[in-house]
C-alpha cells in the first residue's frame, strides 16, 4: 500500500513549513518535498511607501535577523539616494558593519546552541522531551549559558548601533543616524568578564572545539548525512576575503570551479532566475548560466566558506585552514558541516567586532551623505542564513513602485528538497515502521541550513509537529501529534 | 491689574488671568490636560475633544472654554479619563496607524497619548479604511494617519496669507485637501514646519525620516505632558 507521510510543521526552525514523503507500494520513497506554507506579500504592500521608510518597514519580515533586511534595504536605498555603499562615510560604513557582525554572532549562536545542539548532543533518536534547549540547560549547563550570553552580547551590539535589539532604525539612506559614544564602546571592550568581547571570542572558539569533539566521536554520520554536490553562492570581498556586509557576487560549482566570477550585484538579474513550482510558496532561484535544472545552488555558512579564499581575521583564518584541509581544499558539500562553518563564522564575527570597537571611526560624527538621486537600486548582504537580495524601483515622487526580494532561505530551496529526499531515501525507504527518530532526521537535514521560512515567503507559525499517514487512495489512516 | 479668577481643578485651588482658557490656566498651574488639535500659538478650534473636562457637571472643551470665577473642573476623574481614552481609541481605529514603520514614531503625539493612557488594544473594531498617500514636491500627505486636527490648515500659509491646506467633504468622508499650486511654492523650511506641527505622521517632509535615533526622540525618555507636570 502506498502512503504519504506529512511532517507539519517542521520544528526548531524559524517559520512554518512542512515535509511530505510519498511511499510506493513497497514502502520505497517515491517523492519527498519541502513545502513552505506561509504567504505574506511584502513585495506588494511596500509599493507606494516613501523610499526612506523601506529599511525600517522591510525588517518587519523577521524578528530573528531583522538587521539583514534593514541593511539590505538601506544598501539599496543608498544607491537610490546617490551614495553607493563604497562612498558612505567611514563611520557610517563601520557602524553598519558592527551592527551586522553583532547580528551574525547572535543569530549563529541562537542556531547552534538553541536549535541545533540538542540533536548533536543527545542524538537524533533521543526522547523529544529532552531533545531541546531546556534539556541542554539541564545536562550541559555551561553550554546553554554560553549560548544565551553569546546571543545577548550580539543583541547588545545591535541595540547600541540601531537603538533597539529588534527592529531598530540605525541605517538610513546614505548613512546611519548614530555612532557609538565612548561609553557604549567601552562597555563592550572593558566590562568585567564574561560580558566583554575578549570572552566572547574565546567562547566562540571553544564552540568550534565542541563541534570538532562531537565530529571526532561521530564522524560517519556528520560527514555522510545529506552529503550531496551543488553549486555555492555568496558575496566575497573584492580580494576574495569572507565578507558579510559588502562585496561582489561569486559562485562556484561542486568541484570549486568559478561559475560567477566576482560580478557586480547591481546586475543580479543577468545571473539569477527565479522559478515558481506548484507545491510551495517559496520560489526556486537558479544560476541562469547553468539553467533551471542544474543551476540551483546553496547559500549560507557552508557556501560562504566554499566561495571565499580566506578569512580576514587571525583566529578564524586558522580554523578555516583546518576546515578546508578536511576536504583537501575542495568545496565542502556535507550538510552537517554547515554547523562547523557557522561556528567559524561566529568566531570571525566576534573578532571583527573587536577590531571595529577599537577603530576611532566608530565614535565619529560624519554620519550621512547625499548624492544624485537614482530611481532604482539593488542591495545585497550576507545574512546569517545566506545571500539576501533586495531590489527596488521608485517614481518621481519618491514612492516605491517595485520590490523584489530573494531571501537567503529561498536561495536554499532546492537544497532543502535535495536533503529531504536523500535522508528519506536512506532512513525511511523500505522500513516497516516509521519512528519519530526517522522523521527527526528529515528535520535535522533542514535545520542544518537554519531556514527562516517567515522571511522566505516574506510569518509567524506555531511549532507543534504533526504527522499524517495516507493510503494509496488518499484516505487518512493515522495521525500523530506531539 | 485685574483680579485673578479663582476656580478649582480636581479640588485644587487655582488662579488664572482673565481671558485664559481652562487649558491655559491648568498649564500655568502645572496641571496637564491632554490636547491633540490644539497647538500653542494657534487659534483653538476644539475639534478633537481630547481636552474635554467636566465643569460644574457639564462637558466642555478646555482649549476653547475661558475660565470663569468659581468653576469646579474635573480633569482626572475616572469618567473624564475614560472619555478621553475612548476618543484616542476611536482615532486609532478610524485610521491605519502602523507605528512600527512610521517615521513619526517616538515623536507622535497620538502614539504618546496612547502610551500615557496605556492603551493596549482598542475597545472598538478596526475599520481599516481605504486611504491613500498623496505626493507633493516637498512632502507626502499620508491620509492613512491623518486625524483631521486642522493644525496644518491654521499654521501653514503663503507669505501673502493664502492657506495651503483645507478641509474637503464632510463627516466621515472629511479629508485634508492641498492646493497643489501653492504647495509647489512651499520652501524647505515651511515644509519642515508643516511636518513638525502635524501631531501624527501624516505630513512627511521628504528625506528626513528616521534621522533622529531611538533614545533621542521627543517621547523616548518622558511621557507626553510631563513637561507641564514638572512645573507644578
Amino acid at each position: 500500500m502506498s502512503r504519504k507521510i506529512t511532517i507539519e510543521p517542521v520544528t526548531r526552525v524559524e517559520g512554518h513549513g512542512k515535509v511530505t514523503i510519498r511511499l510506493d507500494d513497497d514502502g520505497k520513497v517515491a517523492q519527498a518535498r519541502f513545502h513552505v506554507v506561509e504567504f505574506r506579500g511584502f513585495e506588494r504592500f511596500v509599493q507606494g511607501r516613501p523610499y526612506w521608510e523601506i529599511p525600517v518597514l522591510v525588517q518587519r519580515l523577521c524578528g530573528i535577523c531583522p538587521v539583514s533586511h534593514h541593511l539590505a534595504g538601506a544598501k539599496a536605498m543608498d544607491i537610490i539616494a546617490g551614495v553607493p555603499p563604497e562612498k558612505l562615510t567611514p563611520t557610517a560604513e563601520k557602524i553598519r558593519r558592527l551592527m551586522h557582525y553583532g547580528q551574525m554572532l547572535q543569530s549563529h549562536a541562537l542556531h547552534f546552541f538553541h536549535l541545533a545542539s540538542p540533536d548533536l548532543l543527545f542524538g537524533f533518536d533521543a526522547d523529544p522531551a529532552i531533545r531541546n534547549i531546556i534539556g541542554v540547560a539541564k545536562t550541559h549547563r555551561e553550554i546553554a549559558v554560553r549560548g544565551v550570553l553569546l546571543r545577548k552580547f550580539g543583541q547588545e551590539i545591535i541595540k547600541a548601533t540601531a537603538g533597539k535589539k529588534i527592529h531598530g532604525t540605525g541605517a538610513i539612506p546614505g548613512g546611519v543616524n548614530k555612532s557609538l559614544t565612548p561609553e557604549e564602546r567601552d562597555f563592550f571592550l572593558k566590562s568585567p568578564a564574561p560580558y566583554n568581547i575578549d570572552t566572547m571570542i574565546d567562547w566562540a572558539q571553544e564552540a568550534i572545539q565542541l563541534f570538532k569533539k562531537l565530529h571526532s566521536e561521530n564522524r560517519a554520520v556528520l560527514d555522510n548525512f545529506a552529503h550531496f554536490p551543488s553549486s555555492h553562492l555568496s558575496l566575497v570581498r573584492r580580494d576574495g576575503a569572507l565578507d558579510f556586509y559588502h562585496g561582489v557576487l561569486r559562485a562556484v560549482n561542486a568541484e570549486g570551479r568559478k561559475v560567477l566570477n566576482d560580478v557586480d550585484y547591481q546586475d543580479y538579474l543577468d545571473y539569477i532566475g527565479e522559478e515558481v513550482r506548484n507545491f510551495s510558496y517559496m520560489k526556486f532561484p537558479y544560476l541562469k548560466k547553468l539553467g533551471k535544472e542544474k543551476g540551483w545552488y546553496r547559500v549560507g555558512p557552508i557556501a560562504r566558506l566554499n566561495t571565499c579564499d580566506f578569512i580576514p581575521s587571525p583566529r578564524a583564518q586558522k580554523e578555516f585552514e583546518e576546515y578546508k584541509a578536511y576536504t583537501n581544499g575542495k568545496p565542502n558539500n556535507m550538510t552537517l558541516h554547515s554547523h562547523w562553518a557557522r561556528l567559524i563564522e561566529a568566531l570571525h564575527a566576534a573578532e571583527v567586532i573587536k577590531e571595529l570597537l577599537n577603530d576611532k571611526d566608530i565614535t565619529g560624527d560624519q554620519l550621512v551623505k547625499k548624492g544624485k538621486k537614482k530611481q532604482e537600486g539593488v542591495g545585497l548582504i550576507e545574512a546569517p542564513r545566506g545571500t539576501l537580495f533586495h531590489h527596488y524601483r521608485i517614481n518621481d515622487d519618491d514612492q516605491v513602485t517595485m520590490a523584489n526580494l530573494i531571501v537567503s532561505t529561498t536561495n536554499n530551496n532546492q537544497a532543502y528538497n535535495e536533503a529531504v529526499r536523500l535522508v528519506a531515501e536512506e532512513y525511511i525507504s523500505g522500513k516497516p515502521e516509521i519512528t519519530e527518530g526517522m522523521l527527526n532526521r528529515v528535520e535535522v537535514a533542514i535545520r542544518a541550513y537554519d531556514p527562516c521560512l517567515s522571511c522566505a515567503t516574506h510569518a509567524l507559525g506555531q511549532m507543534p509537529l504533526e504527522v499524517e499517514m495516507y493510503d494509496s487512495r488518499g484516505q487518512l489512516v493515522d495521525r500523530k501529534r506531539k | 491689574m485685574p483680579d485673578k479668577i479663582k476656580f478649582t481643578i480636581d479640588g485644587k485651588d487655582c488662579q488664572a488671568d482673565p481671558g485664559m482658557t481652562i487649558y491655559e490656566a491648568a498649564r500655568a498651574s502645572g496641571i496637564y490636560i491632554p490636547v491633540l488639535c490644539h497647538f500653542e500659538g494657534l487659534k483653538p478650534v476644539g475639534s478633537c475633544r481630547i481636552c474635554s473636562v467636566r465643569v460644574n457637571g457639564r462637558w466642555m472643551a478646555s482649549c476653547t472654554q475661558p475660565v470663569t470665577p468659581g468653576m469646579v473642573i474635573e480633569n482626572t476623574s475616572p469618567e473624564v479619563e475614560e472619555h478621553r481614552r475612548a476618543i484616542i481609541e476611536m482615532l486609532f481605529v478610524e485610521g491605519n496607524h502602523f507605528c512600527p514603520a512610521c517615521e513619526k514614531s517616538g515623536n507622535c503625539e497620538l502614539q504618546a497619548l496612547a502610551y500615557r493612557y496605556q492603551i493596549m488594544v482598542p475597545q472598538f473594531p478596526y475599520l481599516f479604511p481605504k486611504k491613500d498617500i498623496e505626493a507633493f514636491p516637498k512632502f507626502l500627505l499620508e491620509h492613512n494617519r491623518c486625524v483631521q486636527c486642522q493644525r496644518c490648515i491654521r499654521a501653514i500659509q503663503t507669505p501673502d496669507g493664502k492657506k495651503i491646506f483645507a478641509m474637503k467633504n464632510r463627516s466621515g468622508r472629511v479629508r485634508i485637501n492641498v492646493d497643489r499650486k501653492l504647495a509647489a511654492s512651499l520652501s524647505d523650511e515651511e515644509a519642515r514646519k508643516a511636518m513638525d506641527i502635524c501631531p501624527v505622521g501624516a505630513i512627511l517632509k521628504k528625506e528626513v525620516g528616521f534621522r533622529v535615533p531611538i533614545g533621542q526622540r521627543r517621547y523616548d525618555k518622558k511621557p507626553i505632558g510631563s513637561e507641564i507636570e514638572e512645573k507644578r
